[in-house]
């Protein structure tokens, strides 16, 4: 296993966002612009490598009669550290991502992975596949962040790029805009994939 | 009855476990989020106030400005700004409940001659890209200077001289008719505002 066909996995291959379908909410929910998605994806990132090394580590102590609510609390315990943590010290960050911090308990692409692969490998793997799948997953929320923001704002990372001529496309950055940008980016993901076989 | 006892002890185990790196984490970045708060306030009414030299969150009266929605008292907090012994601006928060999504509330403040000296939107949930736009500088700007004596505190829309923003008059009608009741409300108690202990 080298960790460039691991990236590749997580990124392309198994991507969680546009590949399993996972974690739609999140990433519907914050991408109205390409920084609050890139503070999304690394804020689940973090957690994702810390619920992975800790399940993997435990995973032959917990019973699997109770391996779900033990897999929340643990998931529950890094999302509070990282919570607490850009309270601290990035409020702006903090302000901007709101409830959907605490959400990231409930993000299945954690729960997903905790349970799909880190209670059943050895933690230096584990924690490689929640780097991968973390990327992948802060990945996919900066290009549906980008392109909505782009479109939607005329604005890349707050900066104009569109110029004032161009009259954005306020409804991209709107809850509607989050399923359109999706839906264009897999129907251009599916064309793109069928056209090289 | 020997495997539940052992699901339970794991379980307790891990729980202990996340309360005890719960407990150091929160005890870390308490003085963080207790600072980044004051902060919060502070830059806020920095940016509403005429210069000022003494700390304005450290001198400040609280009134009684209205109900809540239980019907008890709802106290406001004053902020003075001084300059040496005199008061040089007082800052207050008002909500406007009549926005387009849920309450705004904006950080107002005023010269004591009872002219707006800045207004500062603090929490909104309006429309991004049309309503939301209020939290910009040029927007704000139009209120310096104004008070009830030399002002029309409606939009244009309605006659009055305030700029509404292109799609969206809702917004900037609410903040206009709360920040000319927060007018009216310095204006009547203006002795207790600034005098009060």
């Amino acid at each position: 296993m080298s960790f460039v066909t691991e990236l590749k996995r997580g990124i392309w291959t198994d991507n969680a966002v546009f590949k399993l379908g996972l974690g739609l909410c999140p990433a519907l929910a914050v991408t109205s612009s390409a920084l609050n998605g890139v503070g999304m994806g690394l804020a689940a990132t973090f957690v994702l490598i810390c619920s992975n090394v800790a399940v993997s580590s435990m995973r032959k102590i917990i019973p699997s009669k109770v391996r779900i609510p033990a897999f929340i609390v643990l998931i529950a315990t890094f999302v509070t550290v990282v919570d607490l943590v850009m309270a601290g010290f990035l409020p702006g960050l903090h302000k901007a991502l709101g409830i959907f911090i605490p959400l990231i308990v409930v993000n299945c692409v954690i729960l997903g992975r905790a349970e799909a692969f880190a209670s059943k490998n050895p933690i230096f793997h584990s924690a490689i596949d929640g780097v991968v799948m973390g990327l992948g997953f802060t990945v996919a929320l900066l290009v549906l962040g980008s392109v909505r923001e782009i479109l939607g704002n005329g604005t890349i990372f707050g900066a104009g790029i569109l110029g004032s001529s161009y009259i954005p496309a306020l409804l991209l950055i709107l809850p509607p805009g989050a399923f359109l940008a999706i839906g264009f980016l897999l129907g251009g993901m599916n064309k793109l994939e069928a056209s090289k076989k | 009855m020997k495997e539940l006892s052992r699901l339970a002890l794991v379980l307790t185990v891990i729980t202990a476990g996340a309360a005890l790196l719960l407990a150091m984490v929160e005890s870390v970045t308490r003085d963080p989020i207790a600072q980044q708060r004051r902060l919060v306030t502070l830059n806020a009414l920095k940016s509403v106030l005429p210069p000022a030299d003494n700390s304005p969150d450290q001198d400040t009266v609280s009134l009684v400005t209205g109900k809540d929605k239980k019907g008890n008292d709802a106290e406001t907090v004053f902020y003075r700004g001084r300059q040496g012994e005199d008061v040089s601006g007082i800052a207050f928060t008002v909500v406007a409940p009549d926005g387009y999504s849920g309450n705004i509330s904006i950080m107002v403040g005023i010269d004591p001659v009872g002219h707006v000296s800045g207004i500062e939107v603090l929490q909104h949930a309006e429309t991004p890209g049309l309503g939301a736009k209020v939290e910009e500088s040029w927007w704000k700007e139009q209120f310096k200077g104004k008070g009830l004596d030399n002002a029309d505190w409606r939009v244009k829309k309605d006659g009055g001289e305030f700029d509404q923003i292109t799609a969206a008059t809702i917004t900037p009608r609410a903040i206009v008719g709360a920040v000319r009741r927060g007018l009216e409300f310095f204006k009547a108690h203006k002795a207790e505002i600034i005098g009060g202990a």
